[in-house]
């Protein structure tokens, strides 16, 4: 029954149809498998979520341990569009209290960002919203909560000097690949100077998730996890409580006041006015409050204390004339000049008040004679026989005390002030073209001098030093360990510290009878200070004074600059005065001296009750 | 004829050894694309991979009582077990709930029925049973109109049932009838149709025309007695083949449904939509090319595990093999399918009855048009087709069908030698 099949030989085409569809097959899975790596990235953000864990920011803290800045746990709705599909949003809207166009704006912008990459949804949800959106949440795929921490500050004080922090910008997210849209970032103060240190390091924690976005565990078993480092603490040199002192004598009135401990360089208060609160620059409110501050006329932001770099110094500059006179020779503590109402040279006369005449250096610096440092002035310009080289020599003296420089503190901005140098009188007048009296008003602190109230505070410190100073600076210690750089480096002035002491005598003596500072002077602390009177002109003078305490073992330093206070001794005087107070006795006992300095109002002159 | 000692005497174990090896494997892998932490246990009968074990068990039960059977059964009994099948058939239009669109399982008791699947058996007997008759040429037209009728039929029912997919597998009885004498021709046409018909789809149809066309004058260029008459036949053709351009045009975008448009653009690259109609073929490329070498481990898919993958203990089984196993897995799979089509094959061409090589010609052919169909589709080869991988794909009926097919072929072989004692 059998028989022999014909086509028998068609076998092997079928065969052929087999293998080829198998090595067809074999092929393409070896380069699907094998060489095309693409697809195990596409496995890889297909199931793996990468979930930031957010160090907690350093904290601050003052000079005494009293609790500056810390954080408060704030909740971010987070989302990854490509996962985001068939939610509820009516529910969502609800919970979140949104509108629908809302939902649709957000949405897109988050989608316009990436479709893979989380980006904020909402802002720093509250605390209810968060609980209820915690419940749900499952529900919404593509949503979660990010814990994210928001900076609080105990008391309403510092903010220039503490700063702020705020969303990272474009121009950050380009520079540093740290951050990653809707970080935060230290925007000013010291939370920009010490952003590393603050920041910490962010941890990730690679979970997989299933198709519905549902956390599955984490991913070989936390091998690629990183753990959040917390930020570390900054102990600040600040005193908080002269610093609210500072900031409350100063209320009304614009200005700057810089208080230093000679010894150590460190910044005890830096008061920039008008302030603000602190806590205005933080969460959900802080743009609208920052365009506030920003449209305010009174450039709340604007670091006084720093930045102001136009003023002269005015009177206090004589205290660098007579050590410089001292140094190159041609003054000594018994010098004395005679004032007839002022310092006349020819034809040209530069006025003065009315005081005793003749003076030494003592009671010069006591009555802060004009006529005794235009001639102090002019023989040290005019001690070589050549203008522009006793110039030169007098700008070296005076930039070793710090001005005309940066000292490049750890706040981020800080403006050099200025100390003309020969080439710009050079340009000015032609090629040494010009003499010790072209340049005369600077003999009192005028003409083109700039200092920042900075600048004139370290000034003050290093004549209190008798000779040093340590560059000023506002972090003693991180994380308890002090710090030991360049703030911890003694600079020396040019002067010889003998020629100190008659000038410092001096100082002593404008707090008494007859000296500009008698009306502010304290009864048991020996202060040691100078006013000065920056000419303006555009409107009233500035008041400045400098001033240091005790005399002979000095433990503040400190420089009060007041816009249009007028005279060095009506406003700047007495707030320097009971700022050595506070510092010195934590106290003030001078209810005279200091109610009309809290009533003064410089801003709304019509409000104004002059001391 | 001597008393036969045992069931198993001629039996070739390489077929039931594969049968067994993909058949675990499948399990295995089943096992790995639902695990879950809740469920351990692969003897859980509450899961897939339990209710799997136990189709296993029954199939291997079925294959047992097929070995029982006399071998005469299945050559006698093929037209009513043709017959039954396509009344069955029938009786699915009528009672046959609706699941996601197709109308084609029988609740019995506890467990559905899904009778398309054993449809393909009921054909194959009939085929076999009508091509072996003495004195049936396959060139002649009847032989072939008679053939094409026991497929349409079985074809045309299922596909009322609205399961596109299982009617397909019947175009793979050509390859059947082709050993069996159908010109060659038949083939390439088909393919050439094929072709042809995925270029229609691909450009417009004036492009195609500049396509064909040149064709066409480059065919007449090349002969070398370039008659009116060559010239007329040539754009006859042409004119055929541009009616069918417009033909598949028309179908394309007036007969299939939105749904199938889109699969078959993802498919030929004209659409992108890795979220929607491509999500599956998309998700299942990349759990396939994740696996690596020497893929994730096993029950470390996470494309699978995670739910990424639709499907996934079905029609795209295939992922979990290439995500966790790697292209050692797919390698092996591969080579063991074909191992088993082409020792079918092989065995077919060793018999001497001829309902047996031909029965055996359409066994081979049904595994090997699910085994391109379905990996095709998982690696993006083919189009999104839901059928399911022999022995492998979760489901009873499937397994049931499978089993039947291979075992009846197994059985027929064996009793051949046993006829030569």
């Amino acid at each position: 029954m059998s028989f022999q099949s014909k086509h028998t030989d068609r076998m092997y085409v079928v065969m052929g149809i087999v293998l080829l569809i198998s090595l067809t097959f074999l092929g393409r899975l070896f380069y699907v498998q094998v060489i095309d790596k693409s697809y195990q990235l596409s496995a890889d953000n297909n199931v793996l979520r990468y979930e930031t864990e957010f160090p907690a920011r350093g904290r601050i803290y003052d000079r005494d341990g009293r609790l500056l800045v810390y954080n408060e746990a704030a909740y971010d709705l987070m989302i990854i569009p490509r996962q985001a599909t068939s939610i509820d949003t009516t529910e969502l809207c609800r919970i979140l209290n949104i509108s629908k166009e809302d939902f649709i704006r957000k949405m897109d912008k988050a989608k316009a960002y990436s479709w893979r990459k989380p980006t904020i949804f909402e802002k720093q949800i509250s605390t209810i919203t968060y609980a209820e959106l915690q419940e749900k949440l499952y529900r919404f795929s593509g949503f979660f909560v990010q814990k994210r921490t928001l900076r609080k500050y105990p008391e309403p004080v510092a903010a220039h000097l503490l700063g702020y922090v705020g969303e990272a910008s474009q121009t950050k997210l380009d520079e540093d690949p740290y951050y990653k849209r809707g970080d935060y970032v230290g925007i000013s103060g010291l939370e920009k100077s010490y952003e590393t240190e603050l920041r910490g390091q962010k941890g990730v924690k690679v979970i997989m998730v299933d198709v519905f976005n549902r956390p599955k565990g984490s991913y070989k078993e936390g091998k690629y996890d990183t753990v959040a480092v917390a930020g570390k603490t900054l102990h600040a040199s600040i005193d908080a409580e002269l610093q609210a002192y500072g900031e409350l004598l100063m209320q009304n009135k614009t200005g700057g006041i810089v208080a230093l401990e000679p010894s150590t360089g460190e910044i005890l208060a830096l008061v920039s006015a008008p302030s603000f609160d602190p806590n205005l620059l933080v969460g959900r409110v802080r743009s609208d409050n920052y365009r506030m501050l920003q449209a305010d006329t009174l450039k709340p932001l604007f670091n006084r204390a720093l930045m102001s770099e136009q003023n002269p110094p005015g009177s206090t500059f004589k205290l660098i004339n007579a050590l410089i006179g001292q140094q190159v020779g041609v003054l000594n503590e018994n010098t004395t000049y005679r004032c007839p109402r002022g310092y006349v040279s020819g034809s040209f006369r530069m006025g003065c008040h009315d005081h005793r005449s003749p003076l030494n250096l003592r009671e010069s610096i006591q009555h802060s004679c004009n006529a005794y440092y235009g001639n102090v002035f002019r023989n040290i310009i005019d001690h070589t026989g050549k203008p522009w080289e006793g110039f030169a020599i007098w700008r070296k003296h005076v930039v070793s005390f710090g001005l005309g420089t940066k000292f490049n503190t750890d706040l981020p901005i800080e403006y050099a002030g200025i100390v003309p140098t020969n080439e710009f009188y050079d340009k000015h007048y032609g090629k040494n073209h010009w003499k010790s009296l072209t340049i005369i008003s600077m003999a009192i602190g005028q003409g083109e001098l700039g200092t920042t109230p900075l600048q004139l505070a370290n000034m003050t410190a290093a004549i209190a030093n008798r000779g040093y100073y340590y560059p000023p600076h506002l972090v003693t210690a991180i994380d308890d360990e002090p710090i030991k750089n360049r703030f911890t480096e003694k600079q020396f002035t040019t002067i010889d510290p003998k020629y100190f002491e008659p000038v410092i005598d001096g100082m002593a003596m404008v707090f008494e009878q007859g000296g500009t500072g008698y009306r502010s002077r304290h009864d048991s602390i020996v202060m040691c200070g100078k006013t000065g009177t920056a000419q303006n002109p555009h409107g009233e003078d500035h008041s400045i004074f400098i001033c240091f305490a005790p005399k002979d073992d000095p433990k503040i330093a400190l420089a009060v600059f007041v816009e249009n206070g007028g005279g060095g001794s009506k406003y700047a005087a007495p707030i320097a005065s009971l700022m050595v107070e506070k510092y010195l006795t934590d106290t003030v006992a001078r209810p005279n001296l200091e109610k009309p300095i809290l009533e003064a109002n410089l801003i709304d002159p019509s409000k104004n009750v002059a001391p | 004829m001597r008393e036969q000692r045992s069931i198993f005497d001629g039996i070739d174990w390489v077929m039931v050894g594969l049968f067994l090896i993909l058949v675990f494997m499948g399990w295995i892998n089943i096992y790995a694309a639902v695990f879950n932490e809740e469920h351990q246990s692969i003897l859980d009968s509450t899961q897939r991979y339990g209710k799997q074990l136990f189709f296993i068990v029954f199939a291997i039960f079925v294959g047992l009582v097929i070995m029982l059977i006399d071998g005469k059964f299945f050559s006698t009994f093929a037209l009513p077990i043709y017959g039954l099948t396509m009344l069955l058939l029938v009786v699915v239009l009528f009672t046959a709930r609706d699941v996601a669109g197709a109308r084609s399982w029988i609740d019995i008791g506890a467990f559905k029925l899904q009778p398309s699947e054993f449809a393909k058996y009921a054909t194959s007997l009939a085929l076999a049973s009508y091509l072996s008759t003495i004195n049936i040429r396959m060139d002649e037209l009847k032989t072939k109109l008679v053939a094409t009728l026991i497929l349409v039929i079985p074809a045309g029912l299922i596909l009322l049932q609205n399961d596109t997919g299982s009617m397909l597998v019947f175009g793979a009885f050509a390859l059947v009838m082709y050993r069996e004498g159908l010109s060659g021709n038949f083939l390439l046409f088909g393919l050439a149709m094929a072709v042809l018909f995925i270029f229609a789809l691909l450009f417009t149809p004036l492009t195609m025309l500049i396509i064909l066309g040149s064709i066409g004058l480059v065919v007449f260029l090349f002969q070398r007695r370039k008659t009116w008459k060559l010239g007329l036949s040539i754009g006859a053709v042409l004119m055929v083949l541009m009616g069918f351009v417009y033909s598949v045009d028309y179908i394309f975008n007036e007969v299939l449904e939105p749904h199938q448009q889109v699969r078959i653009n993802v498919l030929l690259g004209k659409e992108d939509d890795p979220k929607g109609a491509g999500y599956n073929v998309n998700q299942s490329k990349i759990a396939i090319g994740s696996g690596g070498f020497t893929g994730k481990g096993f029950l470390k898919g996470t494309q699978t595990k995670y739910d990424f993958v639709p499907e996934q203990t079905t029609d795209f089984i295939f992922c979990t093999v290439g995500e966790e196993w790697g292209f050692l897995g797919t390698f092996v799979v591969i080579t063991l399918f074909a191992a088993l089509i082409l020792r079918i094959l092989f065995i077919a061409e060793r018999q001497r009855s001829a309902f047996t090589r031909i029965y055996g010609y359409c066994v081979a052919s049904i595994f090997l048009f699910h085994f391109m169909i379905n990996i095709g589709m998982t690696i993006g080869l083919m189009p999104v087709i839901g059928i399911p991988l022999p022995f492998f794909s979760y489901g009873g009926s499937s397994l049931l069908g499978f089993t039947i097919l291979l075992f009846t072929f197994i059985k027929l072989d064996g009793y051949r030698l046993q006829q030569l004692r």
